[in-house]
């Protein structure tokens, strides 16, 4: 109940005005577009869908094994903390650093996906390790090796889930590397947001039908057999490694990112730090505190939105509510809402309405409901039913609803964290969140502040993921949902 | 010389005594049953006896501590596991090789689980899991096996097999057993346990399976 207060109460602040002189006529020709997509004019379309697809396997790929390696030592308090905080940043926000870095090379869009899922992976591995059988731990004979051990023991019986979960990270990690083409990497996005600046909208419907098929055929090309061909494959389309100018790095990492004040100093007095301290005041009071105020109140009512629109939308994919060919209908429109990456959701609306909070809010509703609302659908399911049930309306508020509503919060809450990573992200669209001063940032040039606003912004996820998890226990939600 | 020896043990979960002022010597050599009522403490003193012998201990714990998606061969072959090197141990899980698949098939044939060799255990029935833990323990050729009731989900035919297989191969065995006529027929050595002591130790010689009703009653 106080969070659907929370969420009224930051409505009643949230800036959400249409501001576009005539949204209806942009609409028009955006669903014009939609149902004539136009597949022929985007140069080197073939180019952009290889490279999304190289980023998104390398990137993953390097992720799962950095991963793997890290939850390995999980456990120890320092290696959770440095996860949590690599993940707690947006690839779109690694991908603007290492931009600065590297240039615009692969490198930059590998390492851009492959250390914030480096950290998603260490965790929910140790979690897939933790939760195993640990009746089996027994049965090597004292003595054996820590391999032996690790190959014959622990890993069979996770083996199975290990997979479907990585399977799982490529498609979103394809979402992120078609999402790092906004801030000017080859793949499909870049032409995304050309088309969409442009006013394009056949070859932005086109490129997001190819995109929706790239998703909806994984499951047939993604076999798990021709992994170590589709990496080798990825290394050849995209020559990582090659093109980096060890001057450029060199140059941020030691004169870019020192905060300005600090920047070529002889000896440090107390006027350097006086100066830093100015510095670092106007970069907390100015930017950081009102991004944060604005991301927050964008991220709760988002995730109450989410939590309305879920429920809204599971029984639509539910065999408890609706026949066979309804219930298709559902699930196509779930898949397309929850395939379709909330950044460039996002940018659609924004297109339509104008620069407000509105577009975030409606994409990262929409996004999330979907996801949630697939997954209570499947759950509905699963509960059994009595012969002798009511239908219909009386079905869903008497039966139904009390029965999932647990499973509901635990996955709402758990969704939490990334609803407000997304909310962060979605600065960059002009929004008055946290990214939206990181972005200004680095147009300015301002590493420094930029990476201040980014240790911010991953210390803001790390508490929010907190607060969930203690909301989480508390109500006793404990089971965590892996694919969420 | 004892190769097991407790003194006054006593052991408590959660505030409740599992095992109360227990005193226990086993020789080497020794074929010992327990015999006794579920939650008795069997498995409480069978984990401490696996304590002081770590290292020669072949272990047939009650969960049976299989890998389910490992074929009865490889669950099989972890027993000799720390025999071999970690690279040696990849080849085998990959493809197993004609020397180590010849002696453990042999062990599987023994216990009737030939044509499952390269089954996954967890497509298997209950008694045969019970049958490849049988043959780890086998396998591993330790010189003292500690079993929990290794034998409770298989017929009365089926379980002397396997009661066959294991006295053949083990000196030492120490075993928890609830059917009374199994623990008379295959030990030398009865000890009953009631609500956490021993309540009875002597020879198995001459003992009727009547005379440990009392076990059994309250």
């Amino acid at each position: 109940m106080s969070f659907i207060g929370i969420a009224v109460f930051c409505v009643l602040v949230g800036d959400l005005e249409i501001s576009t002189l005539d949204p209806w006529q942009e609409m028009g020709r955006m669903a014009l577009g939609a149902v004539s997509p136009d597949f022929f004019t985007t140069e080197n379309l073939g180019r952009a869908f290889l490279n999304t697809l190289a980023f998104a396997i390398i990137g993953v790929a390097l992720g799962s094994a950095l991963g793997f390696a890290l939850s390995m030592v999980f456990h120890n308090p320092g290696v959770r903390f440095f996860c949590a905080f690599i993940r707690a940043i947006h690839e779109l926000f690694w991908g603007l650093i290492f931009l600065q870095a590297f240039g615009l090379t692969p490198l930059t869009g590998v390492l851009a996906l492959a250390i914030p899922y480096a950290g998603i992976f260490a965790k929910v591995y140790s979690e897939i390790l933790d939760e195993s059988d640990q009746a089996h731990l027994k049965a090597a004979p004292e003595g054996t090796g820590f391999i032996s051990f690790f190959l014959f023991v622990r890993i069979p019986d996770v083996w199975a889930h290990i997979k479907t979960y990585t399977l799982y990270r490529l498609e979103c990690g394809l979402r992120s590397s078609t999402v790092l083409g906004f801030i000017g990497l080859p793949t499909i996005g870049f032409h995304l947001e050309s088309a969409f600046k442009q006013g394009n909208y056949e070859e932005v419907a086109a490129l997001l039908y190819l995109f929706f098929a790239l998703i909806a055929s994984m499951r047939w090309w993604m076999r798990p057999k021709l992994v170590p061909f589709y990496v080798a494959t990825a290394l050849f389309v995209l020559p990582v490694g090659a093109d980096i100018s060890m001057v450029n790095v060199v140059r941020f990492l030691t004169e870019d990112i020192v905060p300005g004040p600090l920047r070529w100093v002889e000896s440090y007095n107390v006027d350097t730090f006086y100066i830093f301290g100015q510095w670092l005041r106007v970069v907390v009071v100015e930017q950081a505190l009102p991004g944060i105020v604005n991301t927050v109140v964008l991220t709760m009512i988002a995730l109450v939105g989410a939590g309305g629109l879920t429920l809204i939308f599971f029984p639509l994919v539910s065999a408890k509510f609706f026949g066979r060919w309804p219930r298709k209908a559902g699930h196509m429109f779930l898949v397309i809402m929850r395939s379709t990456p909330e950044y460039i959701m996002a940018y659609v609306f924004l297109q339509l309405w104008g620069p407000s909070m509105l577009p975030a809010i409606v994409a990262l509703s929409l996004h999330n409901g979907a996801i949630i609302g697939h997954l209570i659908g499947h759950h509905a399911d699963q509960l059994p039913a009595r012969a002798d049930a009511p239908k219909g309306l009386n079905l869903y508020a008497y039966d139904v609803l009390p029965r999932i509503y647990r499973q509901f919060l635990a996955f709402l809450f758990y969704r939490w964290e990334v609803i407000m990573r997304e909310t962060a992200i979605l600065g960059i669209l002009g929004i008055h969140t946290l990214g939206f001063y990181v972005d200004s940032a680095f147009v300015d040039i301002r590493f420094d502040r930029a990476l201040v606003l980014i240790v911010i912004t991953a210390l803001l996820n790390i508490s929010v993921d907190k607060i969930s998890r203690t909301v989480r226990t508390r109500l006793r939600l404990s089971r965590s949902p892996d694919i969420v | 010389m004892a190769l097991f020896d407790i003194q006054d043990a006593s052991v408590q979960y959660n505030g409740h005594a599992v095992l109360n002022g227990v005193s226990l010597s086993i020789r080497q050599g020794e074929h010992v049953a327990l015999v006794g009522q579920s939650g008795a403490g069997k498995t409480t003193l069978l984990n401490l006896l696996y304590e002081q012998h770590k290292k020669e201990i072949a272990l047939l714990p009650q969960d049976l501590g299989l890998v389910q998606t490992l074929s009865v061969f490889h669950n099989i072959y972890i027993a000799r596991l720390n025999r071999h090197p970690a690279w040696y141990n990849v080849l085998n899980l990959a493809h197993p090789m004609q020397r180590e698949v010849a002696p453990i098939r042999e062990i599987a044939r023994r216990l009737r689980l030939e044509d499952k060799l390269f089954t996954p255990v967890g497509e298997l029935s209950g008694g045969q899991r019970q049958r490849t833990a049988v043959g780890r323990a086998i396998h591993q050729g330790s010189s003292i096996l500690l079993g929990d009731e290794p034998v409770s989900a298989v017929d009365e035919k089926q379980a002397r097999v396997i009661l066959d297989c294991i006295y053949e191969g083990y000196e030492t065995v120490v075993m928890a057993l609830h059917d009374v006529t199994l623990a008379l027929a295959y030990s030398d050595r009865i000890i009953g346990i009631k609500d956490g002591r021993i309540v009875l130790d002597q020879p198995s010689s001459g003992m009727e399976p009547s005379d440990l009703d009392d076990l059994y009653h309250h």
